[in-house]
């Protein structure tokens, strides 16, 4: 190819081999003092052979990694407009916050008296939690959000347990349109899961749910608002079913984000949620993690709240780090995401009650926009009313042209934007979930919106080769996914890398 | 409000095209009754100077790690972390970006994470690994359901020597899916009491090396006769620096290696977020939880990444998934890859015999004093001694002298009130080593 580099970089963008195919990467990025040497306390286990892992210079590592950083798209480039995920900006004052020496630098097991700040912070981010939510009580420990599904479906096992009812309602319903991680949850924990189909306004069909619900039903978990970017308007009803029926609600706290200030869960009948720290209060998202899931409960499961919990000593606080009896086990070592606690906690502050509020409008106001404006280029599956906090799209109005949701994606990042969420919910085929969030300007947002309106009129302009053609421009072309799970190879080999060049040769 | 960027015109134009009057109007399905009329009652917006200042008022209130005299570890340990490492994850393009599902915008953190599961795979002594998840304890628990998983038998047995909150992790997470687990009596050196639980019954048997204790344990023979039975030996770890001198897990025929990552690149944060490790055997890829990277290629034959086997994940099998998880540690990942990378081996087995030393010359002083019992037969970087009196009220009083004498064993569990657990690294002095021995004499 005429375009090619003798180098394989192209400007910017610099070829970047894997660590361990840099030659002679013997060396070292730390200065440490030489040990003595003779110490020997372990027993006859000293490792044997040596693991193959490469080092290099200070400088060669910073190289390495900075130009692997130019291959990711992210929040700080542009638009990411990835529904039902907030990708939200990240403020810089959280970073700066949650490295302050005082709690970077703090053990998790220090003695009480050292670390009274961090647990002030922890009861302060509960209190913030509980106020927005509306809820009592709140398990800060889970990890991410699936953990914190897995601590309020706990909390009603335990409660049922408690109840004498653990052993006869194992059945939980979830409506079809949820995140797969409700039913895998539900499954952990040791339910059956049972689809609640929807309606054709496309939220929970009521009818159906009614008569699913009975004597062995554990509870229903719903996402509100829910996949669609749509409010579930019975909510209240359907807490009243449940309850009436004997069973717990749980609702899936991932799209706060759109209610944050304006609605408070606890108003709804529900009785245990997790929030995304990640999501509504900003904290990074880093490539995939870490997340956090503090996880709020009702009056009726508070009691079941798994360790620690901070509780008032004398003047300040302390932590209780055994479980109280009949309350869910430990779900992990220590307290949970204190880094994720400083920002998160940061974030709230920043904003206060007022700018939460307006945090939940712009977010919902940008994506009842976005949908505005697409809708007469795209089909709108269940577009009558106004969406939440996200613009449910799907590829009907060009599948006829050859082109599909993956085309529009990829096509997108040639244009400078990250896809929206693709296939997501499943309920809707080719969906396309924009979630825009309100950090981004009415500038940015008319730039995506133009482009989507370019791309769909080209795509009924007959031209689907552009479309399974791109990214023409991103750092690879579209990748083999099948290749990758038929033949895994999920880590570099010295061998196996040596017998391909052998064969090449 | 700095971070949002609609101006009041925008709001308003926007508001037209949608064709509404008021944002209320967006809200038109949320029941009247549930729709707050004005603010919930917190505090209002602040400029950054009033947060920041708040934030640093709490963080003030802490004793921060290094300014004491520090010697405490029990799945935590405090490193020295190269200035490098924090530079690199803060880059935007790492810090800002998502799970990398569309990979062709998502190289950087895709490749990173082919060398992470390298790196691991490598430190552990195993075969593969994944991409990492939540902590040390939440992986512990996610391989010893992976051992009934793949075992199709649903007992664990669990040494005395796991760390408790480990213990009780994996308790939460197998007891939900009626996996039994089987737990033992404390014992500072009882890793192999658990081959005496041994029967065709057992999916697994849960060992950690080094120890809560600390202690190192050669684990061939349990692992023969795990496999002689038909189970797995799941091994685990909270000091991931110590495979930089000690035989790895995977060495000595564990089956699933997964434990904490913390101390290479992360920095103590109170409790998290951390990284948890976790390796296997590739024939049992397939009952793996967790995100993985893959190779593969692109349109034009190019070497690429992906995430890869997301049939085993809750996105497409939803109630079928090996695991409802759907986040790794991301950037406690890279930091953990960046760091690893400075280090290289030489630097990895350096920084290990460092902290053997540091350690050893600890276990002397401690053990010179009259009264201290050095409970741990072998160890790396952390031992447990036996004193006079209650653990607890030695560790509160050497706190008063700027000292973290490390934990108390009954902090952790209850139970065994004399066992203080401490560790050293390469950040302690000879001078912390000293006035740690001289301050433990005037309490005991």
């Amino acid at each position: 190819m005429s375009d090619q580099t003798t180098t394989g970089s192209r400007g910017l963008l610099q070829a970047e081999a894997l660590i361990f195919e840099i030659e002679g990467a013997k060396h070292t990025g730390v200065d440490l003092p030489t040990p003595k040497g003779g110490k020997d306390r372990l027993g006859g286990l000293k490792r044997k052979s040596a693991p193959a892992l490469p080092g290099l210079s200070e400088p060669e590592t910073v190289r390495h990694y900075t130009r692997l950083s130019q291959r990711n798209y992210a929040i700080d480039l542009g638009l990411f407009p990835l529904g039902s995920c907030t990708m939200k900006h990240n403020p810089r004052l959280n970073e700066r916050a949650a490295r302050f020496e005082g709690f970077a630098d703090l053990h998790p097991l220090q003695p009480e008296s050292m670390t009274q700040g961090a647990l002030e912070l922890m009861d302060d981010l509960a209190h913030w939690l509980l106020e927005l939510t509306g809820l009592p009580a709140v398990a800060l420990s889970p990890k991410a959000g699936a953990h914190g599904e897995f601590c309020g479906m706990l909390a009603i096992k335990a409660a049922l347990e408690a109840r004498g009812e653990g052993a006869t309602r194992t059945r939980v319903l979830v409506p079809e349109s949820a995140h797969g991680t409700n039913p895998a949850t539900a499954v952990q924990c040791g339910f059956t899961v049972d689809e609640v189909p929807g309606n054709a306004q496309g939220r929970v069909d009521l009818a159906a749910l009614e008569a699913k619900l009975g004597p062995d039903v554990a509870a229903v978990m719903l996402t509100n608002p829910n996949t669609l970017g749509l409010f579930e308007g019975d909510v209240k009803k359907i807490a009243d079913l449940v309850h009436g029926a004997g069973g717990y609600f749980y609702c899936d706290g991932a799209n706060f984000n759109a209610i944050v200030g304006r609605v408070r869960p606890g108003d709804l009948g529900v009785d245990a949620m997790h929030i995304n720290l990640h999501k509504t209060f900003s904290t990074p998202h880093g490539g995939g993690g870490p997340g956090a899931g503090p996880t709020v409960l009702s009056e009726a499961l508070a009691a079941y709240a798994p360790p620690p919990l901070i509780v008032k000593k004398g003047d300040g606080r302390a932590m209780e780090e055994h479980r109280r009896p009949g309350a869910v086990g430990r779900l992990c070592a220590f307290h949970g995401q204190m880094g994720m606690f400083t920002r998160a906690m940061t974030y709230m502050l920043s904003h206060g009650s007022d700018g939460l509020r307006q945090v939940a409008e712009d977010a919902v106001l940008n994506a009842n926009y976005i949908r505005a404006r697409l809708k007469p280029h795209f089909s709108a599956p269940f577009g009558d009313g106004p969406c939440m906090h996200e613009a449910l799209l799907d590829d009907t109005s060009i599948k006829a042209h050859g082109v599909e949701t993956i085309d529009i994606a990829k096509a997108l990042i040639d244009e400078g934007f990250h896809p929206m969420t693709t296939y997501f919910p499943l309920v809707v085929h080719g969906a396309m979930l924009i979630e825009p969030t309100e950090t981004e300007s009415k500038r940015e947002i008319d730039r995506f919106c133009d482009a989507m309106i370019a791309l769909a009129e080209r795509a009924r302009s007959g031209d689907a080769a552009f479309f399974k053609a791109a990214p023409k421009f991103a750092p690879s072309r579209r990748l083999d996914e099948t290749r990758a799970a038929r033949q895994p190879k999920l880590r570099w080999r010295a061998d196996a890398e040596a017998a391909v060049k052998k064969a090449a040769e | 409000m700095r971070y949002l960027p609609l101006t009041e015109d925008d709001r308003a134009r926007m508001l037209a095209t949608i064709g509404v009057k008021s944002v209320d109007d967006l809200y038109v399905d949320v029941p009247q009754a549930a729709r707050l009329k004005g603010l919930v009652d917190l505090p209002k917006a602040q400029g950054e100077l009033a947060v920041e200042r708040r934030m640093r008022a709490l963080a003030e209130k802490n004793t921060p790690a290094g300014r004491t005299a520090f010697f405490l570890g029990a799945g935590a340990y405090r490193h020295h972390v190269p200035a490098s490492v924090d530079h690199l994850i803060q880059r935007g393009e790492f810090l800002t970006s998502y799970t990398p599902y569309q990979p062709e915008i998502a190289q950087g953190t895709l490749q990173a994470l082919y060398e992470f599961q390298t790196q691991v795979a490598e430190l552990l002594g195993c075969e593969i690994a994944n991409a990492s998840m939540y902590d040390g304890s939440t992986a512990c628990a996610e391989a010893a359901l992976m051992a009934a998983r793949a075992t199709k038998r649903k007992r664990v047995i669990v040494s005395g020597g796991v760390h408790p909150h480990y213990i009780e992790a994996t308790r939460t997470l197998c007891e939900a899916q009626g996996v039994e687990i089987v737990a033992l009596a404390p014992a500072v050196d009882g890793e192999a009491e658990v081959m005496k639980h041994l029967d065709d019954t057992v999916a697994g048997v849960l060992v950690q090396s080094p120890n809560v204790f600390g202690t190192v344990t050669d684990l061939t023979p349990i692992s023969d006769a795990a496999h002689a039975k038909g189970a797995l030996l799941v091994a685990t770890f909270t000091e991931a620096v110590s495979f930089g001198m000690v035989e790895p897990p995977g060495a000595m025929g564990a089956d699933i290696v997964a434990g904490e990552g913390q101390s290479i690149g992360n920095s103590l944060n109170f409790g998290g977020p951390y990284v948890g490790l976790f390796a296997t055997r590739e024939k049992l890829v397939r009952s793996m939880p967790g995100r993985v990277a893959g190779e593969t290629v692109d349109a034009d034959g190019k070497r690429g990444f992906v995430l890869t086997l997301s049939t085993r994940e809750q996105h497409i099998r939803r109630e079928k998934a090996t695991s409802n998880i759907c986040t790794n540690a991301g950037l406690c990942t890279l930091a953990f890859t960046i760091h690893m990378t400075l280090l290289g081996q030489r630097g990895l087995s350096q920084l290990a015999e460092l902290n053997h030393e540091t350690a050893c010359a600890l276990a002397d002083a401690l053990a010179g004093v009259k009264g201290v019992e050095l409970l741990t037969p072998r160890f790396f970087n952390e031992f447990a001694v036996r004193l006079p009196k209650g653990a607890q009220g030695v560790v509160d009083k050497l706190a008063g002298q700027n000292i973290v004498a490390g934990v108390a064993y009954s902090r952790l569990r209850e139970g065994m009130d004399d066992v203080l657990i401490v560790a050293a690294t390469e950040t302690n002095t000879e001078d912390d080593i000293a006035k740690f021995a001289a301050a433990l004499k005037g309490a005991l």
